[in-house]
């Protein structure tokens, strides 16, 4: 019996059997005090360790999503049932949001500060995201002294530095060049490899939402909800620059441009459907 | 010493210069008696046979413009903290606060020499003028931390307390500053405006005394001499507050920028 019991639950954990998700959102709906509704009745599910993009053009409450996940407001309707219960939250905004007057070891020792981590306790933690960002020797600059590609790697240490199981990005790269983006896409999806946390991206990038995701959900605008589902097939941990020029990418893209073009109400470009099967 | 220096600081010398170089010469060439316009090298030397008494009011009129200075600072930091607690004592207060900024002190000082004694009633009225303008920049600042950096805090569950500290004291200490450099000027002049009522009342010592006084006796050096010392005090309060901004904010403020880039 006993063995039997034992070859049971071998044959079972063979199976490829998908874990319950990370995070689940019910029917959220979710109406501003000035009766703008954000989003009406989004289904959504975030599996742990995945790479999640949220595409949609302005006004699809796609941000609006990342705060209902970091708790910074509630939903009007509807549920977020977590997994796990409070799991160690990074947020990284569309501006680096550093404060000013603090040096970049200051700056990065912030969270682990307001949970009442002396400075010499957190100094190893704050070394080790700062070398993960590739900012090892700046610990004692000041924000204005650096780029903003530089300012922004600053407020991704400090949103890994409390080892967090879910990463929050608010389109973080759009208000940078596009080289500098590029090189941040790079370093992030290296990044992320290394460290398997989760990560929840917003974007309005079909390239960048693409080169960096399992997933993308494309939101739909007024009110805000999601249209389109494209898993990205290549697996991210595999994916390296390269990727950029293969086939599979460039599919994916047309895929997801298309879908992001059904979901702002109008037709997909005639030139980018004549040239989709050529790809 | 680089060309941009040279010039900023070259340039008003020589203009301050030739300033003084054609009063000089205009009032020896046309013989203008002193009683009218005395050339600056009178008031020069009447600084110096003069400077006992001379020093001893602008010690007067300093000590007055400090407190003043340093009540305010106490007083509006105190009272922006407490406006950042509550909308309420916010709603309550400024208006209050606004109206008696907009009431001339010349008017107030009359009525506050019924109630005070003239040094008090002196410091009260340099204290008012300078007040307001701090409380205004503070209060401005203490509510204009970065909208993403409070959401931040909440994330991470910040106290209020570390918030405060954390996030909005600092937020709030270019402000402050500004208006610190606004009030050293004003509490200056409002020491010397409440000094001329009083003066009248028959006490006092400080500068403003002793224009009204040698206006009496139509000792006019006397009355540039200690208008030159006002004059430089203002600018030496201006410098040190300057000073005191710049080397608190040099690192990160974006008013300090021009220095390096």
């Amino acid at each position: 019996m006993n063995q039997m019991a034992t070859l049971a639950t071998k044959a079972a954990a063979a199976v490829p059997v998908a874990p319950p998700p990370l995070v689940t959102l019910r029917g959220v709906h979710k109406v501003f005090a000035n009766q703008v509704t954000a989003l009406e009745g989004l289904d959504l599910d975030i599996r742990a360790g995945e790479f999640l993009s949220l595409l949609g053009p302005s006004g699809c409450g796609k941000s609006t999503v990342l705060r209902l996940l970091a708790g910074l407001t509630s939903p009007t309707r509807g549920e977020i049932v977590w997994l796990a219960n409070c799991p160690e939250l990074g947020f990284v905004f569309q501006e680096p949001t550093l404060t000013p007057w603090s040096d970049v070891f200051t700056n990065v020792w912030l969270p682990l500060r307001l949970a009442g981590v002396s400075k010499e306790k957190a100094r190893p933690r704050i070394e080790e995201a700062l070398e993960q960002v590739g900012l090892a020797g700046f610990a004692k600059a000041y924000p204005r002294q650096l780029s903003g590609g530089m300012k922004m790697r600053v407020s991704i240490a400090r949103a890994l530095v409390t080892r967090p199981t879910v990463l929050l990005m608010d389109e973080p790269f759009a208000a940078l060049d596009e080289i500098t983006r590029l090189k941040l896409n790079d370093d992030l999806a290296a990044l992320r490899s290394s460290l398997g946390a989760t990560v929840v991206f917003v974007t309005h990038s079909v390239f960048e939402s693409v080169y960096l995701s399992d997933r993308i959900v494309v939101m739909a605008a007024r009110p805000g909800r999601a249209v389109a589902e494209i898993n990205v097939e290549s697996p991210t941990a595999s994916r390296q620059e390269g990727f950029r020029l293969c086939k599979a990418y460039a599919d994916t893209c047309v895929q997801t441009s298309e879908a992001l073009h059904v979901a702002m109400g109008d037709r997909p470009p005639a030139i980018l459907k004549a040239q989709a099967p050529a790809l | 010493m680089s060309r941009e220096d040279f010039v900023g600081y070259a340039v008003p010398a020589i203009t301050l210069g030739v300033g003084l170089f054609a009063w000089e010469a205009l009032v020896r060439y046309f013989a203008v008696p002193t009683y009218l316009l005395p050339a600056p090298s009178l008031i020069i030397s009447t600084l110096i046979t003069d400077w006992p008494t001379l020093s001893a009011s602008l010690w007067v009129t300093l000590s007055i413009t400090l407190k003043a200075l340093g009540v305010a600072v106490v007083g509006s930091v105190a009272l922006a903290i407490l406006f950042a607690q509550s909308r309420l004592v916010e709603r309550a207060f400024y208006p209050f606060a606004v109206a008696m900024q907009v009431t001339p002190i010349v008017a107030i000082a009359p009525l506050l020499l019924i109630y005070l004694t003239p040094g008090v009633a002196v410091l009260v009225c340099a204290f008012l003028v300078a007040f307001f303008p701090l409380l205004a920049n503070t209060t401005l600042g203490l509510s204009s931390a970065d909208h993403n950096l409070i959401d931040l805090f909440q994330m991470y569950r910040a106290s209020r307390m570390q918030q405060f500290m954390l996030l909005r004291l600092p937020s709030a200490l270019p402000y402050f500053l500004a208006g610190l450099r606004i009030s050293g000027g004003l509490a200056l002049i409002g020491a010397i405006v409440a000094e001329i009522a009083a003066g009248s009342a028959g006490q006092g010592s400080g500068l403003a005394y002793r224009i009204v006084e040698s206006g009496f006796r139509l000792n006019i050096p006397r009355m540039f001499a200690a208008l030159l010392l006002i004059s430089v005090a203002g600018i030496t309060i201006h410098l040190l507050l300057t000073a005191l901004s710049h080397w608190l904010l040099r690192d990160w403020h974006d008013s300090e920028r021009g220095r390096e880039s």
